[in-house]
């Protein structure tokens, strides 16, 4: 694969961390886990009422290496909030058991309207390869 | 393949006065939880702290090392 294709990947990588209040990457997806490790993070999130994005990494290995290039993470799922890495299986897993979860996601009134992506206007050229919005 | 002692070796050599306990989840030598109660963790995240553990493994996490379940303490409660 090229550089150039790896920096492209890069990118999306970043504008869907950057665009996507919550987005959870992971193995498969939150209808369809592949991954004990992504069904807990999953369950764990969706515990919290909030929505969220998911990026399946399966489908292209260079998504994975590029994630963890990004955010200096090795495994997957990684769980980013506003932009930041929140952690993996093992963070979102004792966040969720202390209640800081809801927290960091912003839910703590259950009945406050979730917060939407911004509009699509600054997408530059075709959606990311293999990312799915899956928010609302 | 990794073993659970050398895990546990390679932590507490490499992160100051690191006490750890790893299990090998499945017996398959891939699939690995690491408990590690070090002082060096006080005043860091929890990100920062299971980032110190990853970090002595490097690339193998993710390779050889499947995958590695951290828990993180700075002391032993």
């Amino acid at each position: 694969m090229s550089d150039d294709i790896n920096a492209q990947l890069r990118d999306q990588i970043q504008q869907a961390i950057t665009e996507n209040p919550v987005i959870l990457f992971m193995k498969g997806t939150p209808e369809q886990p592949r991954c004990g490790f992504s069904a807990r993070t999953v369950a764990a999130l969706e515990a919290t009422g909030s929505p969220f994005a998911a990026v399946d990494v399966l489908p292209h290995p260079a998504i994975r290496q590029e994630l963890s290039a990004i955010s200096n993470w090795p495994t997957v799922p990684q769980l980013f909030v506003n932009g930041e890495l929140v952690g993996g299986c093992d963070i979102v897993t004792e966040m969720s058991e202390s209640g800081e979860l809801a927290e960091t996601l912003g839910v703590e009134q259950p009945d406050e309207a979730p917060e939407q992506a911004p509009a699509e206007g600054t997408v530059p050229g075709p959606p990311p390869m293999g990312i799915e919005n899956r928010l609302g | 393949m990794p073993s659970t002692d050398e895990l546990k070796q390679r932590i507490e050599s490499a992160i100051p006065g690191a006490l750890a306990q790893v299990e090998d989840l499945t017996g398959g030598g891939d699939h690995f939880r690491a408990t590690v109660v070090a002082p060096a963790f006080t005043g860091k995240s929890r990100l920062e702290q299971h980032r110190m553990v990853y970090d002595v493994f490097g690339s193998e996490v993710g390779g050889p090392i499947h995958a590695l379940s951290i828990k993180t303490q700075t002391r032993t409660s």
